[in-house]
């Protein structure tokens, strides 16, 4: 047992964050708004350049051969950059095997990021976000992944939640090519609740920093009013449920890697509840700690926090979206009542 | 990041199971409540066992005659034992895990040979002389002072929080040497052996009805110079040497038992008639239920993180505080959703109706619950940590 970052996984993140923290400011974040289905296609490329995409794929398919651990080291990166645009989607549509030979070049496209793919939940009818901007959409039922073209007819949600993430209501999804049965659903609506709660623990980061950072800087009654122990204290008991969200996280990335590799030893092998008992946790905390953080900075703004001006709103959109994609907190929330 | 345990943990982890196996149906049974006196004779039993066993001083040095085991060893010792019921550390606290590693890093070749071996034996029982009434959060302003008189020191001044003092052989004692010096420097650690005439111990009640602490008020008590353990004036540095040996593990039992006080307190709520079916059928209790398994999961992560970066550089850092702020929430929490769980037998602070099959006292641990926030650094304390170390905001002055 060793559950700390390796170095190679230190030099993942920093390096991703390194990149980050350059391209995606607060002023080429906002930029993208404007770009169609808010994605920024070069941006898209340039992740795909990275790996972002082909992360979990294996070496021999042209992937990163990494696992969902450091899945959940990167996409935690994605969140505290708030990178706008169908992360999941693509990074699933990246996997697509043995469902022919279109599909195939699809996948090999959204691995280098030259395909956009969206990702929703079955649904009647469907809020389908990032719409004009996808080449692709992947639908997630129970009983199995169906790959549609990106519908045409479309009514565009003129005040979509986060600005960062336009949505469209389609009434009726085109009919399309299933993917993959039951357990390819299953095992993308675990992968993507992971993946899901990484990007949130980012963000929630993100924000805690943002409130820091002006604590540090703003000035009233003659202080810095990061030293008043009521606004300290605020940003403390956010950052507490940050580092208990991403230790959680990324324990359920190791539980997962190590029961893949169990499987592929011996079938039967792997433990399959140990995934269980710390994947739906995870799910839960990451997304309340994303709530507490989102709201502290906030707060600690005081009044420019509730302007649209500053970026606390776009992380605490971009985190209440997450929460909604596959695999929400609620369902894990009623699988983990079930186990106990 | 690895979780997966290497052979030898995994080995350690069978033979300790396979021990525990045998050792513990042979276990006296349990002290009645508030006897301290059968409560010293079960604990330290039980640490004479480990001792035969060779699970004493499980972090010690080996070269102090304690197992010199890796943090994750002990941390599968600590699960290991919860798992099975053994006995808690208990009165064995501030022996194996403050004074003795403090006089095993700071005391002198003497002074380890005299106090280290009863210690691993669970021949003495120890207890901590920090707190005063005056210097609590705020520890360096304690006033208890110690003037020297030929070769000893005459100590007079009052003690508070003192666990076991009771039950004692010895105190970790501090003291102030130098009244003239800023407050961190002028204090002295040193033993006080708790038959020397002039201590008054006095036991204090908890809103648990239980009195594990007392006060203690020293009346010119007289102490060797030689029990001063580091230098004259550099207790301070020497205390702090003992919040050093945390490993990332100094909450793993507690955490555990909240685990196993979640799983009993589900089973209650499933047979507990409530409104038209059972608690448990309540969707308000089966969330805040479910909610609390979490946090107890995820802690559990943070937990092995905080062991992994201990290992790795000695000490968790702010991990520890991290750790308190989120566990402390999670066990108000659970407290509140038990008692709504248990309706009317929460006029019981034991469990008379008996609803709990494991026999645990879920009223009790709400209760209890309330010294989380207080006990080893208030809360408040630990958010000006993790707000300062971690986030680097100023401090108040």
């Amino acid at each position: 047992m060793d559950f700390e970052l390796n170095d190679d996984q230190v030099a993942l993140r920093d390096e991703l964050r390194r990149f980050l923290a350059d391209r995606m400011t607060s002023e080429a974040r906002r930029a993208v708004i404007d770009m169609p289905g808010a994605v920024d296609r070069a941006l898209w490329r340039e992740l795909g350049g990275m790996g972002i995409f082909a992360l979990t794929q294996p070496e021999s398919e042209g992937g990163v051969g990494l696992g969902l651990a450091d899945a959940t080291i990167v996409y935690e990166e994605l969140g505290r950059a708030a990178v706008p645009g169908p992360l999941l989607g693509t990074f699933f549509a990246a996997g697509l095997r043995d469902a022919g030979d279109e599909v195939a070049e699809l996948a090999a496209r959204a691995a280098a990021g030259e395909a956009v793919v969206g990702l929703v939940p079955a649904g009647d009818p469907v809020f389908v976000e990032h719409l004009a901007g996808l080449d692709a959409l992947l639908v997630v039922a129970d009983d199995g992944v169906t790959l549609v073209d990106p519908p045409t007819s479309s009514r565009p949600v003129d005040r979509p939640l986060d600005p960062l993430t336009p949505v469209d209501l389609v009434d009726v999804l085109p009919p399309g090519r299933g993917v993959g049965g039951p357990d390819v659903a299953g095992g993308l609506r675990n992968a993507g609740a992971l993946l899901a709660a990484a990007l949130q623990v980012g963000l929630a980061e993100a924000a805690v920093a943002l409130g820091t950072a002006y604590a540090t800087d703003r000035t009233q009654f003659g202080r810095v009013i990061g030293s008043f122990q009521a606004v300290k204290h605020l940003l403390a008991d956010a950052q507490v449920q940050v580092e208990v969200a991403r230790a959680a996280v990324q324990a359920a990335g190791v539980t997962i890697d190590e029961f893949l590799r169990a499987e592929q030893a011996e079938a039967g092998t792997g433990d399959a509840a140990g995934v269980h008992r710390i994947s739906e946790p995870a799910r839960i905390v990451a997304s309340r700690a994303a709530d507490r953080a989102t709201r502290a900075c906030i707060q600690v703004h005081g009044g420019i926090g509730f302007t649209w001006e500053l970026d606390a709103h776009l992380f605490l959109k971009r985190a209440l979206v997450l929460d909604v994609g596959i695999g929400t907190p609620e369902a894990a929330a009623d699988r983990l009542a079930a186990a106990l | 990041m690895r979780l997966k345990e290497t052979p030898e943990e995994q080995a350690f982890r069978r033979d300790l199971r396979a021990w525990l196996g045998e050792a513990l149906p042979a276990l006296p049974p349990e002290p009645p409540f508030e006897d301290w006196a059968a409560k010293r004779a079960y604990d330290t039993g039980w640490q004479r066992r480990l001792f035969d066993a060779g699970y004493a001083g499980i972090s010690w040095p080996e070269q102090y005659g304690g197992r010199g085991a890796t943090p994750s060893e002990e941390l599968i010792f600590l699960e290991e034992t919860e798992k099975a019921g053994a006995p808690y550390v208990g009165c064995n606290f501030v022996s194996t895990l403050h004074a003795g590693p403090t006089i095993a890093a700071e005391g002198t070749p003497e002074q380890r040979a005299r106090y280290l071996p009863p210690i691993l034996r669970g021949d003495n029982v120890w207890c901590q002389g920090f707190s005063e009434p005056e210097a609590g959060s705020d520890l360096a302003s304690l006033r208890t002072r110690a003037v020297r008189d030929g070769d000893h020191y005459v100590v007079t001044g009052q003690k508070i929080w003192t666990s076991h003092a009771q039950v004692a052989d010895y105190c970790e004692l501090l003291v102030r040497t130098d009244p003239e010096a800023p407050k961190h420097r002028g204090i002295t650690w040193m033993v006080m052996p708790m038959d020397s005439p002039g201590i008054t111990v006095r036991p204090m009640r908890t809103l648990t009805g239980e009195s594990e602490f007392s006060e203690m008020f020293l009346d010119e008590v007289r102490i060797p110079v030689e029990n001063v353990v580091g230098a004259e004036n550099d207790g301070w540095r020497v205390a702090m040497v003992t919040f050093s040996f945390e490993r990332g593990t100094a909450f793993v039992s507690e955490l555990l038992g909240s685990r196993r006080l979640l799983t009993d307190l589900v089973e209650i709520a499933r047979k507990t008639p409530h409104g038209h079916g059972t608690a448990w059928d309540d969707a308000g209790i089966r969330r805040d239920l479910t909610l609390v398994a979490a946090e107890l999961e995820a802690q559990w992560a943070l937990t092995k993180r905080n062991v992994a970066r201990a290992a790795r550089h000695g000490s968790p850092g702010v991990g520890g505080s991290v750790f308190k702020l989120a566990y402390h929430e999670t066990r108000e929490r659970m407290g509140e959703v038990a008692l709504q769980v248990l309706g009317r037998a929460r006029l019981a602070l034991d469990d008379p109706t008996g609803l709990s099959a494991r026999h645990l006292d879920h009223v009790h641990q709400r209760l209890y619950s309330l010294s989380l926030s207080i006990a080893a650094g208030t809360a408040q304390i630990q958010r000006n940590i993790v707000g300062e170390r971690l986030l680097g905001l100023p401090k108040e002055r």
